[in-house]
């Protein structure tokens, strides 16, 4: 995380957004998605990755690279694994930079930008750092951002590389949690939010599988996504139910799937919007959650009230309501979490405790309630920006095949969890 | 070593603000922060209370031992070395009958995995970790 946060809009009463419709999107690039990099094919690298996924975004808009005057990135994305103490190859493959992640620097360098005057190598995961773009662009701290977030995965099981997992030792805030088999993660607390959600409301995992399965069929939509083009088949209730138990009742299907890709996008400001390839998406404001528990474990009535105030930052800072948001992509990265967030801003008039039966109605992108049009992280494997990257197509009208059938004028995305995450407002009109 | 088959709990560090907790769990009592100006438990231990946010107020009581299970999964696929070898294995959300709005974890010795009495009364334990510092634990009060 970026350690000065006073950019973010993480607090209620600050008002209506003061760059409320004077910053756009106005491309998005999407790089080739593997489940692992092979280590050998360096244009499927970090780098090589970036590299390609900010061509493209740079193109979508029209845009030559000497416009690119701001370049933004997260660090956060390398699943816990580093390519040393492997021998490095050539230059500009020397070092962990370019092969597990991509600096500013490294991408000024490969691109040869020469009118780069904000550098930020060290923005938070996607959610938030899509809220600090809008805000730079906004700031006049540039004025044409290229934004870029590459999700890499190589060899082993995820998680299992972390060290912290592997020690006989459990130092700092860990001596608390790590002795009793908790890992860190969103995986752990938000499954005992899930399980206390399912006893207050009377509901039951079994809940969960229309989801699963409809961001699967929206993720066979999207054609780039890691299902689409490696496993491209519909998963079954059957299936779902008979998943793989990671920690009962968990099972491998809740669990988004990590791959090795990389997203960019292109923040400017609207005035510089007005004459570019694409329709503007326009940012009408940015909000975060940062908040933590009282106690070892959140428990619901905590995530519930996060997403709450979530919500009323995201309506005061964009004028906006819950009947106004026609797009709606929060994160899925486990299934277990995604009510709360449909619950909390009352997409299509859900209220807490009502998702599952929500799930069970029409969710197809067709039908009168296309919740996660994009098919989420679950259906196209765990790159986050797909949640971005959906609403920005759907609000040009460029979809495709999960091009939804109902009004699409504003969306609603965002990540990561209830009580950490940025989400962003987007619209087709600056006002 | 844990009572739990297999299980290898890894070492709690102390670090300063800590060491009053861990000491404690070694003589087999249970010690929280409680802040004298709002009177309220903190757990995990916290430099400042996140009611008054005073960092010079705390005391550390000792708690009554008794609590209630919340929720429970059972870990199946652990990430941590030292879990892998006593699969499956309770995981639960115990709350603090002093005050629910403290939880612990507790992996529940004595009671098979899957076999949890959700709201059931449990009471306070210790079990030796890899380097032989005592850890709180819970067990189903019988």
């Amino acid at each position: 995380m970026v350690s000065d946060t006073g950019w973010m809009r993480n607090r209620e009463g600050m008002g209506v957004w003061e760059h409320r419709g004077k910053v756009a999107i106005v491309g998005w690039g999407q790089s080739h998605m593997d489940r692992r990099w092979d280590g050998v094919a360096l244009d499927r690298s970090c780098g090589g990755l970036t590299r390609e996924a900010c061509l493209k975004a740079v193109a979508d808009a029209g845009l030559s690279l000497d416009d690119i005057d701001g370049l933004i990135t997260s660090p956060e994305t390398r699943a816990e694994q580093t390519w040393a103490p492997r021998p490095y190859f050539d230059p500009p493959y020397d070092t962990e930079d370019g092969l597990t992640k991509a600096s500013a620097e490294w991408i000024q360098r490969e691109l040869g930008l020469k009118n780069v005057k904000y550098f930020n190598s060290d923005a938070p995961y996607i959610g938030p750092m899509m809220g600090l773009a809008a805000q730079a662009v906004g700031d006049g701290l540039c004025e044409t951002a290229l934004v870029w977030y590459p999700m890499v995965n190589l060899e082993g099981r995820y998680g299992h590389n972390n060290p912290q997992n592997n020690n006989q030792e459990a130092p700092g805030a860990t001596a608390f949690t790590l002795p009793w088999g908790y890992q860190n993660g969103a995986m752990f607390n938000n499954l005992v939010v899930f399980l206390q959600y399912c006893q207050k409301y009377g509901k039951s995992h079994d809940g969960l599988a229309p989801l699963c399965l409809n961001l699967r069929r929206n993720g066979l939509l999207t054609p780039w996504g890691y299902y689409a083009l490696h496993e491209p088949y519909q998963l079954t209730t059957e299936d779902y139910l008979n998943g793989r138990v990671i920690e009962e009742p968990l099972v491998i299907y809740d669990c988004d799937r990590p791959v090795n890709t990389c997203a960019a996008f292109i923040f400017t400001t609207a005035e510089r919007a007005k004459d570019l390839r694409q329709k503007p998406v326009y940012v009408l404001n940015h909000a975060q959650n940062n908040g933590r528990g009282r106690s070892t474990m959140a428990t619901l009535d905590e995530h519930q009230e996060a997403v709450a105030s979530l919500a009323r930052k995201m309506w005061e800072g964009s004028g906006l309501g819950p009947a106004d948001v026609d797009i709606f992509n929060p994160y899925d990265g486990y299934l277990t979490f995604t009510q709360q967030f449909l619950e909390g801003f009352q997409w299509h008039g859900v209220k807490w405790g009502e998702a599952h039966d929500f799930y069970a109605e029409d969710i197809r992108v067709e039908g009168p309630h296309p919740f996660l049009s994009s098919g989420g992280n679950n259906g196209t494997g765990r790159n986050r920006a797909v949640l971005f990257s959906d609403s920005i197509e759907q609000l040009r009208g460029t979809a495709g095949a999960r091009q939804v059938t109902v009004r699409a004028e504003t969306a609603l995305a965002g990540c990561n969890t209830p009580d950490s995450c940025g989400f962003l407002m987007m619209s087709k009109h600056p006002d | 070593m844990s009572t739990i088959p297999g299980l290898q709990r890894p070492a709690p560090v102390p670090n300063e603000l800590t060491q009053p907790f861990w000491d404690a769990c070694n003589e087999r009592r249970l010690v929280l922060q409680n802040c004298t100006l709002c009177e309220r438990l903190h757990y995990p231990p916290t430099p400042r209370c996140n009611l008054c946010g005073s960092s010079d107020s705390f005391e550390w009581k000792e708690a009554q031992g008794k609590g209630h299970i919340d929720v429970y999964m059972v870990i199946r696929d652990s990430r941590i070395r030292g879990f892998r070898s006593a699969q499956p294995i309770n995981f639960a959300v115990i709350t603090l009958d002093e005050d629910p709005g403290i939880n612990f974890l507790s992996n529940l010795p004595g009671t098979p995995p899957g076999e949890v009495p959700v709201g059931a009364p449990v009471e306070l334990i210790f079990e030796e970790t890899s380097n032989g510092q005592l850890v709180h634990e819970w067990q189903v009060v019988n």
